[in-house]
């Protein structure tokens, strides 16, 4: 049976780890690298570094960080962030990257998720879609946010899940613009909608903040992965702790 | 030394970076000459099938891994590369491969509830023949592997799968016969299991 995954994500600027609190604030949490060991270590079912580095003179460094990061840690690495076009994708996947996370460039050019998975397979083609809810009270019904959850786009994110579906996408990485950073629990029902409207394997994101988070989205939000920052990043929990805490619970996870 | 077999389908670096932890000449090569004067030879790759052999026959590869295959060295085929080495797939109508083992390359069924790509860890069982395999050797029955796929292979003759996978049915994560070794899931990619068949491909 396919188990659950858990996944830490590194937010990292010019090739430092940091963790956004709704994206605004960063606090620094050290080297990469580093970090990704830990994880390895404690048998992260993959680890995902999402560059947030803005220039693209620092574009280098990041590739640096991959090179290194694939020289010792043997898991899935995903990339993601200022990701543009197919030699973006080819370098990434040169210096040592498994799979890539396309944002802003998928909505700015939907055929370009189409070109990516023909040219290098879907298996490796991510698309990140960071959706809001369009109203606080709304019920199902998220709009799609890019550059970095700044800019509204008038998608309906469930739509653009199905479109990217079509286009090739091998996953969806999924985050709630609204509980990103709250620590108040993922959008369960954001991640059930996607679940249940899409084929592909749906990473959960945003709000993260106890394991009994995880929990709820793997299950009732029937997510097939769930992704978190802070509460590894700062030793709250280990991955192993969280994944012993799953499968008390009865959630198929490895361990 | 290992060739890694280079036709432009992926990331090679990772695989070539595991292998580097146990064998001291690694390369990755698209030349038919390295190829035949290589010690062992892996053939990667991740991507459509029918675009895989366009990118082999477009670097004259065919023949030089049919050479090898029958020369005895030891081959492994990963992913794709499992894939490749049977005899035809249906992805994108019917394609033919490399026909050196017997069967077919099918698509997982769309099923309420099954994921496609079936990605992530999942357990190989390897009670069968994996006692007797240089391959598994260590690698406990139910270890977890990392997997991408949404094709796997029907092997005609059961008796070369190594071991099984379960995913909505049971279908064959790997296999053997003889000098061809080939998995569907990535070893370079499943940390410290995944690590040991790579370790016992390059002790052969």
């Amino acid at each position: 049976m396919l188990t659950k995954r858990i996944i830490p994500c590194l937010d990292v600027k010019d090739g430092r780890v940091v963790k956004g609190v709704r994206f605004l604030n960063l606090k620094d949490a050290g080297d990469p690298v580093e970090v990704a060991q830990v994880y390895d270590k404690e048998e992260a079912d993959e680890i995902v570094f999402l560059d947030i580095t803005a220039s693209f003179e620092n574009r280098q460094t990041m590739l640096d960080v991959v090179s290194r990061t694939a020289e010792t840690v043997f898991m899935p690495l995903t990339v993601g962030g200022g990701i543009r076009n197919l030699g973006d994708i080819r370098d990434l996947l040169n210096a040592g990257t498994d799979k890539v996370s396309i944002n802003t460039a998928a909505v700015k050019d939907p055929d370009l998720v189409k070109r990516a998975a023909e040219k290098f397979g879907s298996q490796c083609i991510v698309v990140a879609i960071d959706a809001k809810r369009v109203r606080p009270d709304s019920m199902a019904e998220w709009e799609v946010y890019v550059n970095g959850g700044r800019t509204p786009t008038g998608l309906d994110a469930v739509e653009w899940g199905k479109k990217v579906e079509a286009l090739g996408a091998g996953e969806v990485l999924l985050t709630s613009m609204d509980m990103d950073g709250t620590r108040d629990g993922y959008d369960i029902e954001l991640t059930r909608t996607f679940s249940e409207s899409l084929s592909i394997p749906i990473i959960a994101s945003g709000g993260a903040g106890s394991l009994e988070h995880l929990y709820d989205v793997l299950t009732d939000g029937k997510a097939d992965a769930a992704l978190a920052a802070s509460i590894f990043h700062f030793r709250e929990h280990t991955v192993r702790q969280a994944k012993e805490y799953l499968n008390n619970k009865g959630v198929e996870v490895r361990l | 030394m290992i060739t890694i077999i280079d036709y432009g389908m992926g990331n090679l670096r990772s695989v070539q970076k595991a292998f580097e932890l146990f064998y001291p000449e690694v390369r990755i090569s698209s030349s038919f000459e390295d190829i035949l004067t290589s010690d062992k030879v892996v053939l990667p790759g991740v991507g459509a099938f029918g675009k895989a052999m366009d990118e082999l026959k477009k670097r004259n590869l065919l023949g030089a891994i049919t050479d090898v295959v029958k020369k005895g060295m030891p081959f492994l085929g990963i992913c794709l590369g499992l894939q490749l080495l049977f005899t035809e797939s249906e992805e994108g109508g019917t394609v033919e491969g490399l026909d050196i083992l017997k069967g077919r390359v099918r698509r997982f069924p769309d099923k309420d509830g099954l994921k496609i790509p079936h990605m992530g860890w999942n357990r190989i069982s390897s009670e069968l023949r994996a006692p007797s395999s240089e391959l598994l050797k260590g690698v406990p029955d139910g270890s977890f592997m990392y997997f991408v796929h949404s094709y796997y292979v029907e092997s005609e003759d059961k008796n070369i799968i190594l071991c099984e996978t379960e995913y909505g049915s049971n279908f064959a994560s790997g296999v053997q016969k003889d000098n061809i070794y080939g998995f569907q899931f990535h070893p370079e990619k499943s940390q410290e299991q995944g690590l040991k068949i790579i370790k016992n491909f390059a002790a052969l």
